[in-house]
């Protein structure tokens, strides 16, 4: 039952929008110069949908980061197309909180409003609220190094957030943090997510992880990367790991993923 | 467990639920958050302030020790009473801030001219790849090159006059201030550029909002150091043109005790010269770092 293929109906809050909020088609990166060539991803194709939560699981070397890093266009395919509507550059969020140690917490929020586009009066009070968003209503005059592992990954989420963009990009962004931490955290983005209807592409090794946040799970082979299977999840959130079919498909999907890297012992 | 149980509609977690999460989370927070506490004033005066005074006062008692024993004879070393009437001497006739004054502004002046200069061909420097394989090498050789060098090149240039004196103290302080930011932005991490990317702060908002205050370390380094070859270029130049239309600056000064024979005057002059430095040092440049790395929780107490 959690393994449905289901159609276009996400389970999840639907915007209303048009079309994918990012569409990755054909997608191929090779690294290296002519010669020496290294096939780093190989016909990729994914669809977001609006409003959608997709993690993209793999072990190292499957290019779920380089993809990433295409999709936010930090970098250019080798072959086939990404389309991000709107003309929004999406959000990306790091493993590393990645904030400006030389600015505020509020102040780093401002920063990404001030490149929306946003005017100086509205900065002060978008920021609280986003601050506020993610539990850090206090946070604003706090400096990057004042605030834990945890707290400067939710001031990242909430400068993210504050590119009021479609998609949002995510490339292991807890993958550094405490086991108390990162669950804490995970039931954090699912509310947010919930609240923002925002479309997350989420990106991990972690199956758990995977299997508790999203809606759709897409593995991925490694070297080169190539989707290998595809898991629609419908069980509600909030989840918990020790949930009898979260639990159940984690280990199906576990299976399937060991399964893959097995196969790279052989040759 | 409790868990199990679904809370009807999907992606909506139940108010309790909610405030649990906001209640382990501000646990957490607490948990881990550091506070850094100042030093209180007591400390920074018997850790900061005492030892200097110990080291300066213990300089100026053997001193007048080697003064008293006649190491040397009196006009060769002049003891710390006869510099201290030397200076008195200068305050007396009003010319000592005059003196100071003029040597000051024009480091002052000189060194905020070759940060216009040096900030802009840093940047060039380091974001231009051709650029930096053309002038990189130069720019870092400029910096061993004694600026003292310049000093005839430049009175053949521009003869006795100000622009002469500028035109080494650029030629001095320029290639230390765009090395630091060459050497600033080398350093900073691939990440934050990539975050400004994402945020969209690309083109000149990249550059003053993420390259530039990220930089900010190195580019502060160049800059003492260039304030410290602004002074000395300065000094250099001062002592070997002078001229009525030049004005006294302490370099004159230096050369007019050396004409002199006065060896309380040329001592007077090198400790008013150092006193500034130093001056500029702390007043200035310790701050602006202290403040910067103690942002960035960069500055380890101890």
């Amino acid at each position: 039952m959690s393994t449905a293929i289901t159609d276009d109906a996400p389970a999840g809050p639907a915007q209303a929008g048009d079309g994918p909020a990012a569409r990755i088609t054909h997608v191929s990166k090779t690294f290296g110069r002519p010669g020496e060539q290294l096939l780093v991803l190989d016909d990729v194709t994914v669809d977001v949908a609006p409003g959608e939560f997709v993690t993209l699981l793999g072990a190292s070397g499957c290019g779920k980061s380089t993809l990433l890093n295409l999709v936010a266009g930090l970098d250019a395919p080798s072959a086939g197309t990404i389309e991000v509507p709107g003309g929004q550059r999406p959000a990306l969020m790091f493993q590393e909180h990645a904030l400006f140690p030389w600015l505020t917490a509020g102040k780093n929020i401002e920063l990404a409003l001030k490149m929306r586009g946003l005017a100086k009066a509205e900065r002060r009070t978008e920021a609280e609220r986003l601050l506020e968003l993610v539990r850090l209503g206090g946070a604003y005059g706090k400096r990057v190094h004042e605030l834990s592992g945890g707290m400067r990954q939710r001031v990242a989420l909430a400068r993210s957030l504050a590119q009021d963009s479609r998609l949002l990009l995510m490339d292991e962004p807890f993958a550094a943090l405490d086991a108390i931490t990162r669950d804490v955290l995970h039931d954090e983005l699912t509310r947010i997510w919930t609240e923002t209807k925002v479309s997350v592409l989420f990106v991990t090794h972690n199956v758990r992880e995977a299997v508790k946040l999203a809606q759709r799970v897409i593995l991925m082979s490694s070297r080169p990367g190539r989707i290998a299977r595809e898991w629609t999840i419908d069980i509600p959130q909030p989840r918990r790991i020790e949930d009898t079919d979260v639990a159940n498909l984690s280990l199906e999907i576990t299976e399937e993923l060991r399964g893959e890297i097995r196969r790279h012992g052989k040759h | 467990m409790a868990s199990t149980e679904t809370t009807g509609k999907t992606g909506t977690a139940g108010g309790e639920d909610s405030a649990g999460l906001a209640g382990l989370e501000a646990g957490l927070d607490a948990l881990d958050t550091r506070t850094t506490a100042r030093t209180p004033l007591r400390q920074v005066l018997l850790h900061k302030v005492l030892p200097p005074i110990i080291a300066v006062a213990l300089v100026v008692a053997v001193w007048q020790l080697l003064y008293v024993l006649e190491v040397k004879p009196d006009y060769q070393l002049p003891g710390p009473g006869q510099v201290w009437d030397a200076l008195a001497d200068q305050w007396y006739e009003g010319t000592l801030f005059d003196v100071i004054w003029t040597s000051l502004s024009r480091g002052v002046l000189g060194f905020l001219i070759a940060i216009a200069i040096g900030t802009p061909l840093g940047l060039i420097v380091a974001k231009v790849p051709f650029v930096r394989a053309a002038i990189g090498p130069i720019l870092t050789g400029l910096q061993s090159l004694p600026s003292v060098a310049w000093v005839p090149a430049a009175i053949i240039w521009f003869g006795l006059t100000p622009s002469m004196i500028y035109a080494v103290v650029l030629l001095g302080a320029v290639p230390s201030i765009a090395n630091g930011l060459v050497s600033g932005i080398g350093q900073i991490p691939p990440l934050y550029l990539r975050a400004g990317q994402v945020i969209g702060a690309t083109g000149l908002h990249g550059v003053r909002h993420v390259l530039l205050p990220a930089a900010l370390p190195g580019y502060l380094a160049g800059l003492k150091q260039g304030w410290a070859f602004s002074w000395r270029s300065l000094m250099a130049a001062e002592i070997i043109a002078t001229s009525p239309d030049l004005g006294v600056g302490l370099g004159q000064l230096l050369e007019t005790g050396r004409g002199y024979q006065d060896m309380a005057i040329v001592l007077n002059a090198i400790l008013l010269i150092l006193v500034v430095g130093v001056a500029i040092e702390l007043l200035v440049f310790g701050p602006l770092e202290r403040r910067v790395l103690r942002n960035r929780g960069l500055l380890v107490a101890r």
